[in-house]
């Protein structure tokens, strides 16, 4: 296993470049810099801002500046859990050119946790949603126990966040006045438990899309779990529904789910920017998105390059745990 | 709101995360609601009078019989950390704005000083073999402590005005050498716990896309005479998102209003909208330097003509904006606002078929270019089918991201298109002056001699009758070329919770916080 995992992380780096590479060849080829303003800056001072970013260097000379300064250059696994990236790794992710005397490094140690709580949460009332609700529309396949969840998960998907953050913002926030309308935490607030009312909105709000998956995912894998004969045997055995349906069917059925999970955490966790603008929050999609629009370069970047990074390292525990739960499968890169 | 009321604390909804606090480095109009609230210049903002002197940093001032020479008398105040303000605070804040490679984007504000333009050249490109300017040759002085001495280009009468912007603000220079020198784009100084500042609030907190709050200064001149004791910006981007808020009363004020909610706004609850007057014109420009109708005067004005103006503000748009007759917003105190435009399509009609297109017949299609934006592209759908309709010409209307908008006009890659553009200071200057030949601002192509000679000199005409005088040549002249075609004022709207109190209109909303009070329910 460590081997197969070893050779993952090798893979990671040919991975990383052409990603940094390709952003790099994109976001300056985008018209504008990050300089560009409807007020136009007098020549010599764009000269001196570009200058003091090192945008005057030749393009070549920034790239490879850039990986040098990126580049890992040691481990500090304390420094890490605290997303100090440059005390972690030694990575130095650069100045942002829209938030003076801000670095990267700090705007992702800052927003990255607030996503990360706000996409946990949502995943895990996902599951708790999702996977009963698709198990009993598997188990009572094409009655109305089946076509009730089913019909409700489609409404889900369907429903995008940006309809339904505002509605629910309007009804349970203004009209019921159940929970703020948005906001992360209670500002002058003296205990932390005065932050949950703030988070129940979003975090239902992103939830809902991922549950109405979830369902529909675990639905399809277990309809066709139900029909093998391991089940089939499991039952001879008189082994309870529940029984059967939590030891042995689950287990297999839930493969496709988390095979989705991965891919669907790193975006989670790494922020959405519509749930951050509803319910103002201060994540790290906001800066995904804004980064773009105004042309900084090392935000868009330092966000990229660590989105690339999560989606990868969680690809690979989705595999370690697939493999885990199905002894079908080995380990083999 | 209640216990927000009670502790007198100011929410507000702030648009957009503060690039920085830094007043020599700064650019954007959140930047200047939360840098007005923290600090204070030579003059500060009176609570109804735009053109009014309101002292702030200086007691009083005098100047010399010529006019060119100011005095500035700096009152008995405190820094934050308990140093005195002096007059060479200023001195030192001033060299640091016209440092090169501090890169302060107003550095030109200061040009009017005696020299300071030279000094900035001779030390951003220096010429081998020859030294720089020194400081002292710049026309800025600390006589003492007290006394600073601003010696001017030429007599300048609406000098005062300029000191308002926050590029004339200063810093204390024993912080900024604390943490990384006068021409260091660090940051560190404003940070929470090493920000220093003179104004009636001092930084409290500042998280990123979350709030910025301020606290009561008690070491302000006047902190007195401070009501609130607290203000918190948040940097809403979404204006519904800020519109709930307010619903929630968890704003007092906020930064805009969604346009689809203007008129029930109107309807409903009249007393919660302010649609103040701003000192900012919405207008196209138009491509001059492609040799095709466009650049045919005459096209020009037929296309301004021909533009409804009326029925796009009362019917299309509805935000209290004014139709723009001409392209000095009104409200400056002794300038004339003249009507060089109305609404006249037969005038237009006639001009485009001396310009040899009549009824539009052989004019090649053009494009509107505009930043992507519901109300643009509103505005822009309106004066196509009004082009369409009176002068029978084909206009088709692109939209771009705001990055590639910039780039293309200021390219000049583009027929007509959407601009806009709001004044720095109360002065015709801050408009007009962005027309002259080769104005990094100018994007139209056009040039003039006669009005870049006016321009030139108006500001050292003397007095404001002969200056305005001047200028008002140069708006006709800008006016009759037409490389711009005008199209509304500009209105602020925003949500106000009945609360607060003392909220005037400004023309360029800059406030002096410390009027500012909120009213507790039940007294």
């Amino acid at each position: 296993m460590f081997k197969f995992i070893l050779i993952r992380l090798l893979q990671l780096i040919p991975v990383l470049l052409v990603i940094i590479t390709l952003t790099f060849a994109m976001v300056r080829s985008a018209p504008g810099g990050p300089f560009s303003s409807e007020r136009k800056i007098p020549e010599h001072i764009l000269e001196q801002l570009n200058e003091h970013y090192g945008l005057n260097d030749p393009l070549h000379v920034q790239y490879f500046n850039y990986l040098k300064k990126i580049a890992p250059k040691k481990l500090d696994i304390g420094a890490l859990l605290k997303f100090d990236l440059k005390e972690g790794l030694g990575t130095d992710l650069g100045p942002s050119t829209r938030y003076e005397g801000r670095t990267v490094n700090e705007l992702i140690a800052e927003s990255f946790p607030v996503s990360f709580v706000l996409g946990s949460f949502a995943i895990l009332l996902a599951l708790v949603i999702g996977i009963p609700a698709g198990t009993i529309a598997a188990l009572n396949k094409n009655s109305a126990m089946d076509y009730g969840p089913m019909s409700m998960a489609m409404f889900g998907i369907c429903l995008p966040s940006f309809v339904l953050g505002p509605i629910f913002a309007l009804i349970f926030g203004l009209w019921l006045d159940w929970f703020p309308v948005s906001g992360w935490r209670a500002i002058g607030g003296f205990h932390w438990t005065e932050n949950i009312p703030y988070r129940v909105l979003p975090v239902v709000t992103l939830s809902l899309y991922y549950a109405a998956g979830i369902a529909r995912l675990t639905r399809g894998g277990m309809l066709e779990v139900l029909n093998q004969d391991y089940i089939r045997t499991a039952r001879a055995k008189g082994l309870s529904t529940t029984m059967v349906t939590i030891k042995h069917a689950l287990r297999a059925g839930l493969m496709p789910v988390i095979s989705y999970l991965g891919p669907v955490m790193a975006g989670v966790l790494s922020g959405s920017f519509i749930i951050e603008m509803i319910f103002q929050i201060p994540g790290l999609g906001r800066h995904f998105i804004n980064a773009a629009l105004n042309r900084d370069y090392t935000l868009v970047l330092g966000t990229v390059l660590f989105y690339a990074v999560l989606i990868i390292m969680l690809n690979l525990l989705v595999d370690v745990i697939m493999v885990l739960l199905n002894p079908k499968l080995k380990f083999d890169s | 709101m209640e216990r927000a009321n009670r502790e007198g604390i100011l929410l507000r909804g702030n648009a957009t995360e503060p690039k920085t606090l830094d007043p020599h480095v700064a650019t954007g109009v959140p930047e200047n609601h939360i840098i007005t609230a923290l600090m204070e210049g030579l003059i500060a903002y009176h609570p109804t009078d735009n053109t009014a002197i309101e002292p702030g940093m200086a007691e009083s001032f005098e100047t010399n019989e010529a006019g060119n020479v100011y005095t500035f008398h700096i009152r008995d105040a405190k820094w934050s950390n308990g140093d005195p303000v002096t007059a060479h605070d200023f001195d030192y804040s001033y060299r640091r704005v016209l440092t090169p490679a501090l890169a302060c984007e107003y550095v030109t504000m200061l040009f009017v000083v005696k020299n300071a333009e030279k000094y900035f050249k001779s030390h951003s490109e220096p010429i081998p073999g020859e030294e720089p300017m020194a400081w002292e040759e710049v026309g800025i002085k600390a006589l003492d402590d007290k006394r600073l001495q601003i010696t001017l280009k030429a007599a300048m009468p609406y000098f005062p005005q300029m000191l308002k912007h926050y590029s004339w603000f200063p810093v204390n220079p024993r912080v900024i050498e604390e943490h990384g020198g006068i021409s260091s784009r660090n940051g560190q100084w404003m940070r929470v716990g090493n920000h220093v500042t003179n104004g009636p609030f001092r930084l409290k907190e500042w998280k990123t896309n979350q709030i910025l709050e301020v606290e009561k200064n008690p070491d302000y001149w006047d902190a007195d005479n401070v009501k609130l004791n607290g203000i918190r910006f948040f940097p809403i981007e979404s204006a519904d998102t800020e519109e709930r808020l307010f619903q929630a009363e968890q704003l007092h004020l906020t930064y805009m209003v969604p346009l689809h909610k203007l008129d029930l706004y109107k309807a409903e609850n009249p007393e919660l909208l302010r649609l103040d007057p701003y000192l900012g014109n919405y207008f196209y420009r138009v491509n001059v330097t492609q040799g095709g109708p466009l650049s045919d005067k005459r096209v020009r004005r037929a296309l301004a003509l021909s533009i409804d103006r009326e029925s796009l503000t009362n019917n299309t748009l509805k935000g209290g904006q004014t139709p723009a007759h001409n392209f000095v917003p009104p409200g400056i105190k002794g300038y004339p606002t003249n009507e060089f435009l109305s609404y006249d399509p037969q005038e237009a009609q006639r001009l485009l078929a001396e310009a040899g297109y009549p009824g539009g017949e052989g004019f090649p299609t053009f494009e509107i270019l505009y930043n992507t934006r519901d109300d643009h592209k509103t505005i822009a759908e309106t004066i196509q089918q009004m082009w369409k309709q009176t002068l029978g010409l084909n206009v088709q209307i692109i939209n771009q991201e705001w990055k590639v908008y910039l780039d293309a006009q200021s390219n000049l890659e583009y027929d007509v298109s959407r601009a806009g553009w709001i004044g720095d200071y109360v002065d015709p200057y801050t408009f007009l002056e962005m027309f002259t030949t080769g104005n990094g601002n100018n994007d139209t192509g056009w040039s003039n001699a006669r009005y870049d000679e006016i321009i030139r000199t108006a500001p050292l005409a003397g007095d404001d009758i002969k200056r305005f005088a001047m200028l008002e040549e140069a708006e006709a002249i800008l006016m009759d070329e037409l490389p711009i075609l005008p199209i509304y004022i500009y209105t602020l709207p925003y949500l106000i919770h009945p609360s607060l109190k003392n909220w005037n209109p400004k023309l360029l909303d800059n406030r002096n916080m410390k009027y500012i009070w909120l009213e507790q329910s039940g007294e």
